[in-house]
């Protein structure tokens, strides 16, 4: 903890220096996206600014260059996740089309009426909608894992819903709206001992822990570049390669091909199947650069400090009379949900504003998850690695205030 | 602390907040309307008596943020003894007043609702204040049973 460079690490963020109504930025709606790093901001500016041309086209020097970094963010994602191979690792706009592409072909593919696809009660939207959508066109039939009181997944309920029918499990590695985190292991080795696939949803997870997709040994993983302080628009599709070689493609159009003639189109190898029309190049060179620049700090270090502040922040809101806290698993990320007593998060979210702290006060698109714990929306406060012990007083002490300015 | 809210939240409103006027299920409404915003998860309920073409009785149901509690309540108050007409003037008032195209409002028709025009500086919460004035529009049109801010 001593060690944490968090001096430096804020010093990275240039907007953390911003006021916001006059007030220093306390910026803790990092579930809904991340701030971004100088380096970042800095690779995509120099990509433009000396070697930008499109990609896996000329024989031109630029060409070459944006070829190079596009591809070398591709091997940067690689290793950050411990993919076997870069074939894996498929350029997306983010975590949702990474799932809608898995609904369009993998599951198209491989799973018909009367079949089985198993999610938990805690997922985000774009774990839910998808398969809705593919099972309204199929017949498909959606099953969902029930979650306790603390907002986990009630194993055994979801082992139960395990059967011959089942063709994907996909489920959310730790949940935007509660911060609780799966036993995916134990999950996956259920599934496995029945064949099944299973599909991990990371965009809350992956800007939290070391994620090794070959020890999880899951067959898809999912994230967005912008939660893990890389640009909006970009995200990663790993999957494993033997299934995406089996995969129908998923969008035509350039790129995808390796011949085509009016009568028949033979598609390109992997990953470039996937990956229609010229890709975000300067999103997916910033991914790599975010990377690097996490990869210095190290997963673990970060995981590790963000449980700190998880602690604390939880310790003082226990403290706040009228607050409960949404969300208390035993696995959790660093997220708190909270809602007060009479005071509606909207009403939250505009007070801290005021203070200069961004909060997300709402459904966070996970409106089940609502439903279930009896409220309209929740006031959510998520942390990153650059928040402070500070920033959170600064918090409790607004939340404080507004109890008593409502009355 | 606060003090940039004060043009927002309004004593009136934390009042209106505290003790919500008319709100109540109406047994023998005539005109019963459900307005819900799926951004923020507000539900109300608005329950119309008429007479005529005159609103003899207004009340509402549901949950909602501080503003949009506020609103519909203030709303339930003032339109009571006005006419379809009177009310949908007043709408078209109130609309002008928190979406801010309008400079001049008729401050005297619009009355106590003036504690209101602060959402005006804060787009995200124009609507919690509008949901109210939408069901009641729908209610007058004696639409379907449902209204929707989006």
């Amino acid at each position: 903890m001593t060690t944490f460079p968090i001096e430096k690490i804020r010093a990275d963020f240039p907007i953390l220096k911003e006021k916001i109504r006059n007030k220093p930025l306390v910026y803790l709606d990092n579930a809904a996206t991340c701030q971004k790093p100088q380096a970042v901001i800095d690779s995509i500016s120099h990509l433009y600014m000396h070697e930008y041309a499109n990609v896996h086209r000329g024989v031109h020097t630029l060409s070459i260059k944006a070829t190079d970094r596009y591809e070398g963010a591709r091997e940067k994602v690689k290793d950050f996740i411990n993919a076997n191979s870069t074939k894996e690792i498929i350029f997306v706009r983010g975590a949702t089309e990474a799932i809608n592409l898995i609904a369009s072909t993998f599951a198209k593919a491989n799973i018909k009426k009367g079949d089985e696809i198993l999610i938990t009660a805690m997922e985000h939207h774009s774990n839910i909608v998808p398969w809705q959508m593919f099972c309204e066109q199929t017949g498909a039939v959606l099953k969902v894992a029930p979650i306790n009181l603390q907002g986990e997944l009630i194993y055994e309920e979801f082992e139960k819903l395990i059967s011959e029918k089942t063709k994907l499990v996909s489920v959310v590695h730790m949940s935007n709206a509660l911060g609780t985190i799966n036993p995916v292991k134990k999950i996956i080795a259920a599934a496995k001992a029945k064949n099944i696939p299973v599909l991990l949803d990371g965009a809350q997870a992956i800007p939290h822990m070391s994620v090794d997709v070959q020890e999880l040994d899951c067959d898809f993983y999912v994230f967005s570049g912008h939660k893990l302080y890389a640009p909006a628009g970009i995200g990663v599709l790993y999957g494993k390669q033997a299934l995406l070689e089996a995969m129908p493609p998923y969008q035509g159009g350039g790129d995808m091909i390796r011949k085509v003639t009016f009568e028949d189109t033979e598609y390109n190898a992997l990953p470039y199947k996937f990956e229609a029309g010229t890709p975000s190049i300067a999103d997916v060179v910033g991914l790599g650069a975010a990377i690097d620049y996490l990869t210095e700090i190290g997963m673990d270090n970060i995981a590790a400090y963000e449980a700190e502040l998880l602690d604390y922040a939880t310790e003082k809101a226990s403290k706040i009379e009228g607050l409960r806290i949404i969300g208390e698993a035993k696995e959790k990320g660093a997220i708190l949900s909270f809602v007060l007593d009479k005071i509606h998060p909207h009403d939250i979210g505009t007070m801290l504003d005021s203070l200069g702290i961004a909060i997300r006060a709402g459904h966070h698109c996970a409106m089940p998850v609502m439903d279930f714990f009896e409220v309209p929306a929740t006031a959510r406060a998520s942390f990153a690695m650059y928040n402070t012990k500070e920033e959170i007083d600064v918090l409790m002490n607004g939340i404080e205030q507004l109890i008593e300015v409502f009355g | 602390m606060f003090d940039d809210l004060r043009d927002l939240y309004q004593e009136v409103i934390f009042d209106h907040n505290r003790n919500p006027r008319n709100f109540r299920v109406m047994e023998d409404a005539d005109r019963k309307v459900e307005g819900f915003n799926p951004l923020c998860g507000d539900r109300l309920t608005l329950f119309l008596k008429m007479d005529g073409n005159e609103i003899i009785d207004a009340s509402f149901q549901g949950s909602g943020c501080a503003i949009s509690t506020a609103s519909v309540s203030l709303m339930t108050e003032i339109v009571k003894g006005k006419t379809e007409a009177e009310a949908e003037a007043l709408f078209k008032q109130f609309h002008e007043m928190t979406t801010g195209k309008e400079d001049d409002i008729d401050l005297e028709a619009i009355g106590k609702l003036a504690v209101l025009a602060g959402v005006r500086e804060y787009p995200a919460r124009v609507k919690c204040a509008t949901l109210a004035w939408h069901t009641l529009d729908a209610a007058l049109k004696n639409e379907a049973n449902s209204i929707s801010t989006e």
